[in-house]
This record gives C-alpha cells, structure tokens and sequence, in this order.
C-alpha cells in the first residue's frame, strides 16, 4: 500500500527529528535545543523544497533524470545574487531589508528563468536531448560568469557572497530561514491541489492536452513555482546538485505509482531524511561538520551515472 | 459537423496543407484516406486542437477549435494520435481512467470507475488491466489507447490509423464497436485508415487526401472507385463486388 509508505516516511522523519534534537544533549540545554532546531527546521524545508521542485521539473520535462540543479537553476540564483551584490557594492548589500532583497531575488530568478524557458522551447521545440546540453552549458555558463563576477570583486564584498557558493548547513540566518522556510511549506502544501493535474501532466503534451489541459499554461505555472523553490533553497544552504535526483529517484522506487498526491509527499520527506539523518550521523557520530553535502553529491552523482548508463534518459 | 474552410498550414517554410475547405458529417463514421504524408495526422490534430491554426477556421459543430476553451473541447471530443507515447509509467487501468479526468478532474466517482471499466471490456483489456504500458504489445497498447478515449464519452471521436498493430479479430472487433456508437449512441466518428477495405465495409463518409488536398470525398460507394483510388495511391487498384459487398485489391 503505497498510503502506509507515506506513513512510513512520516514516522522515520520524525524519528530522525528526534535524534537530531536530543542526541547528546547537554549543557545548556535550552540553548543548544533552539541552535538545533533553527538548523533541523532548515534541513526539512530544503529536503522539501529540493524534493517537491525535482519531481515536478521531472513531471513538465517528462523524464526521471533532469533536475533544476542538473539544468543550471541554483546556478542561475548563484549568479543573481553575486550581480546584486557587485552593483551594489558588499555593504549596500547587507544594508537593505532582507525582505526587499530576499524578494527582489527570487522575482529576478522567476523573469530569468521563464525567459531562458521561452526562449530554449522556442528554439528545442520540446527536444529532450537538446534541452539537456542547453542547461548544463547555461548551468556553466552561469558559474563561471558567478566566478568571473567574484574575481574582480573586492574581499569584503566576495565574503558577501561566499556563503552562497558552496551547500553548508551551519550559520542559517533566522530570518532568512523564515522567509524561505514560510514560502517553500505554503507552495509544498498549496501545489497538493494542483497533485491530479500533475498526474495528467505526466502524460505528456499530446494526451494531457486531449484531456483538456491547457499544457503551456500549466507548464508554465509549474515552473514558476520550481523556480521560487529552488530558490529558497539555494538561498538557506547553498547549491546540493544530486540531492533530488536522489529523493526523486527514490520515491519513485519506493511509492510505484503515478499519482502526485503520494509522489510530492514522498520526495519532499525522502529528501529531508537524508539531510536531516546524513547531518545527525556525521555531526554526532562522527563529529565531523561539513562532509554530508560532499556525501550527498558523491551518492547522488553515482546514482546519476547508473541512470545514464541504463538508459532511464527519456 | 465539423466545418474547415480555408484551412493552410506550414511547418517551417513547407506547406503542408493547401486551402482546405470540407464538412464532416455528423452521426457517421467518416474516414480519412490517402498516402503516407498527404497530411492526414496533421489535419486531425489542427481540428482536435492539437496545433494551433495558422490560417482559415475550424469549427467542431458549434465550437471553434481556435478559441474554445481545451477543458470544453475534451467534452466534446476525443483524440488518439497516431503515435502516442507516455511518460509516466502507468497501467492499462489507470490509464483508461484517465480518460475521465475531462468530466471528473481526478475525483472518480463509481459511476466514472464503472464506464472505465465497460471500456477495458469492450476493448477486450480487463485480464491486462493490471499490466504495465511498456509491458504489452503494440497492439494491446494501441487498443489502450482508443478505450481512453472511449471513456472520455464524447460527441466527437478522431483516431489516426488505430488499426495499426491490430489483428484480424481485434480489428474488425474495434470497426464494428465504432459503427455500434454511431449507429445507436449518434457519436460521430473520424478516422485515419490504410486499409482500404475496412472504409469500405463500415465507413458512411469518406475523405481523401492527396499531398495536403482534398483529393475527393462523398459516400463510399459513389467514390471509391479503381479509377480514383489508383490515381490517389498512384498503384494499380481494382474494386469488386463480392456478395453485394465492394472489395478493393491492390496486393499484385
Ligand atoms: N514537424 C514537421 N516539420 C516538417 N514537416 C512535417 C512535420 N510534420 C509533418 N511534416 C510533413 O507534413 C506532411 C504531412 O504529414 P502527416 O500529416 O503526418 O501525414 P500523414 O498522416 O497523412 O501520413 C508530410 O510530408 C510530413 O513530412
Ligand atoms: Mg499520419
């Protein structure tokens, strides 16, 4: 019953919830109880997010092994943040209301990627392969102009950006986790209405248009709310390329079924395990700080390899 | 009926349609013959609003493909395409269903689990109801296909060339299925065929395509002859009457 798996999920999250919190807990409790919790809130959100936005993206491209970080999105954030913080210089940055930046953000990361959308549909005309080469030399592309952006920036003002560049899991600015942390659960929970569609959607094109869906305004939907989540998530920790291929690829083995109201679920909390449970397994356990997103790359790139080689690209 | 009037499409700079101008009875099985590339498939998906009209008008008996709404126009019609491949990985049973989502939008009442059902019998599909897409043959798949949009219930059924991969039996038994629904449920029928014989045995309407023309078109009888078929399919074709019943050869 694929109804039990969900429920399945749901317990072993809140199992590794638990763990993450209390595990090892001394001191001053209080203290180290709300550090906790600020980092396992974000660690569930961009499980969430990362999970939701890939199968998703999967569902509109009509494959099992594209994700928006494999097609350039979180580079793409990456680039626009690094060009907000070279116009502005490092300290007018930090100087203006997070809300006002956190926003201005995303809406930019929405026009650019619905414009590069438009523009590659146009030219691809639905063609897989061709979409596939476009986002990862866009994907480089992106990096390298961040890069590029950052060389020529001064110290104070890379130490801006820095942070963005690489996935880390410590230093989650509160705020920021509660702007992000509020629109990733809102889009997570509000997209459950649209789960049906989605499920028609996957079809394809030809028969979800036969059935009455207006495909290209759907599509085009979905992919706004693909951008605003990867977004958020790139936002909080940073760029994890294969963590949803990871969480999509296991809730499709997992759930066997077509039906979105159980695959969204599923993928969202695959994702946060794996965050939640890799932080508590390496922070704890092994005592080391910064290795899952090494771990989570190194499992999902092997995982990524196995898909091209079995030839799941279609 | 659906009513083209100076219909013309391109793709890139080829003209693949020429200026069209045709009525499709309603109430009858019309079938739409002539040779690969004619611009048959191409025809049926501008009027099941497939590709959006480039110039001239559609109108599906008093809809506008152009401008009505999709989620209407899948009440009104429904469409199996020549070649349809799907992306999830789904079973023939769900995938009937889905032929539901214009009138139920993912909420399936018995009553929608019921007509699916009828269809997976009809179409002789209930013992692979459980069977995956991509674990059936080309025929059975094909026959998935048409019981979706079977189940839609709609006015208005178009099928490209659903006979492909289709055996004798399963032929015949999808033609005769299709002739029960216009003769006793007034569904109205398009349909691509190869097999000149099957439009002349169940058809009541026929159309001909020749490289993107309307080559010629009228009851079966009056216009399936040797003359216009040879010239249609540039091939030599004979017609005979056996038992009352027009024939065509065209083998050797
Ligand atoms: N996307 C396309 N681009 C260019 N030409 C096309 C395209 N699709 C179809 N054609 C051409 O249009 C003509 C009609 O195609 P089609 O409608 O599929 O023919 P039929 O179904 O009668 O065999 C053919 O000559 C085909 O080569
Ligand atoms: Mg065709």
């Amino acid at each position: 019953m694929p109804n039990m798996r969900i429920v399945l999920l749901a317990v072993l999250l809140v199992i590794f919830s638990a763990t993450f919190l209390i595990w090892g807990l001394s001191g001053r409790i209080w203290f180290i109880l709300e550090l906790r919790a600020v980092k396992l809130s974000a660690l569930i959100v961009v499980g969430c997010a990362v999970g939701v936005s890939t199968v998703l993206f999967q569902t509109i491209s009509g494959n099992r092994i594209l994700t928006p970080s494999i097609m350039g999105f979180d580079a793409l954030f990456i680039l626009i943040q690094t060009m907000l913080v070279f116009m502005l210089g490092g300290f007018g940055y930090t100087q203006l209301p997070q809300l006002a930046v956190f926003g201005g953000e995303i809406a930019a990361m929405v026009l650019a990627s619905l414009a590069l959308f438009t523009l590659i549909h146009r030219r691809s005309r639905h063609d897989l392969q061709m979409l596939i080469l476009v986002g990862v030399i866009f994907g480089l592309m992106f990096r390298s102009m961040a890069s590029f952006l950052q060389r020529v920036m001064d110290p104070s003002e890379f130490a801006v950006v820095q942070g963005a560049m690489f996935a880390s899991f410590g230093g989650i600015d509160r705020v920021e986790l509660l702007l992000a942390g509020t629109t990733i659960m809102l889009l997570s929970v509000g997209i459950l209405r649209w789960a049906s569609l989605c499920d028609v959607v996957a079809l394809g094109r030809g028969p979800a248009q036969s059935l009455g869906v207006n495909y290209n305004a759907v599509e085009r939907r979905l992919l706004i709310v693909i951008t605003v989540l990867v977004s958020c998530a790139t936002a909080l920790v940073g760029p994890i390329t294969f963590l949803g291929l990871l969480a999509a690829s296991l809730a499709h083995a997992l759930m066997r079924t077509h039906r979105h109201i159980l695959l969204l679920p599923a993928a969202a909390m695959i994702a946060a395990i794996i965050l939640v449970a890799g932080q508590a397994l390496f922070e704890r356990v092994l005592g080391l700080q910064s290795t899952l997103a090494v771990v989570v790359e190194f499992a999902g790139g092997v995982l990524f390899l196995i898909l091209l080689i079995q030839g799941k690209i279609r | 009926m659906i009513s083209i009037e100076a219909l013309n499409h391109a793709a890139g700079t080829t003209q693949i349609l020429h200026d069209i101008t045709l009525t499709i009875p309603r109430g009858g099985l019309t079938a739409l013959i002539g040779p690969n590339g004619a611009g048959k498939s191409t025809l049926l998906n501008l009027i099941a609003a497939q590709a959006d009209v480039q110039s001239g008008r559609i109108s599906v008996d008093d809809l506008d493909v152009a401008t009505t709404p999709r989620t209407q126009l899948a009440q009104r019609m429904a469409v199996v395409a020549q070649r349809s491949d799907i992306a999830s990985r789904l079973t023939v049973g769900d995938l009937v269903e889905f032929g539901r989502w214009p009138h139920s939008k993912g909420r399936l009442t018995p009553y929608d689990r019921a007509i699916a059902s009828h269809a997976l019998e009809v179409f002789d599909l209930t013992n692979l109801s459980h069977r995956f897409l991509d674990e059936i043959s080309g025929g059975q798949r094909q026959r998935a296909f048409v019981a979706m949009a079977y189940t839609q219930q709609t006015d208005w059924l178009m099928l490209d060339e659903p006979l492909n991969n289709l055996d004798i039996r399963h032929a015949r038994g999808l033609m005769g299925e299709l002739a029960r629904l216009v003769r006793e449920e007034n569904r109205s029928i398009v349909i691509v065929l190869h097999d000149l014989n099957h439009a002349a045995a169940w058809a009541d309407h026929v159309v001909a395509l020749d490289a993107g023309r309307v080559a010629f078109s009228g009851a079966p009888d009056q216009v399936l002859t040797a003359e216009a078929l040879s010239t249609l399919y540039n091939a030599p074709i004979q017609t005979h009457m056996i038992d009352g019943r027009k024939v065509i050869l065209h083998h050797r």
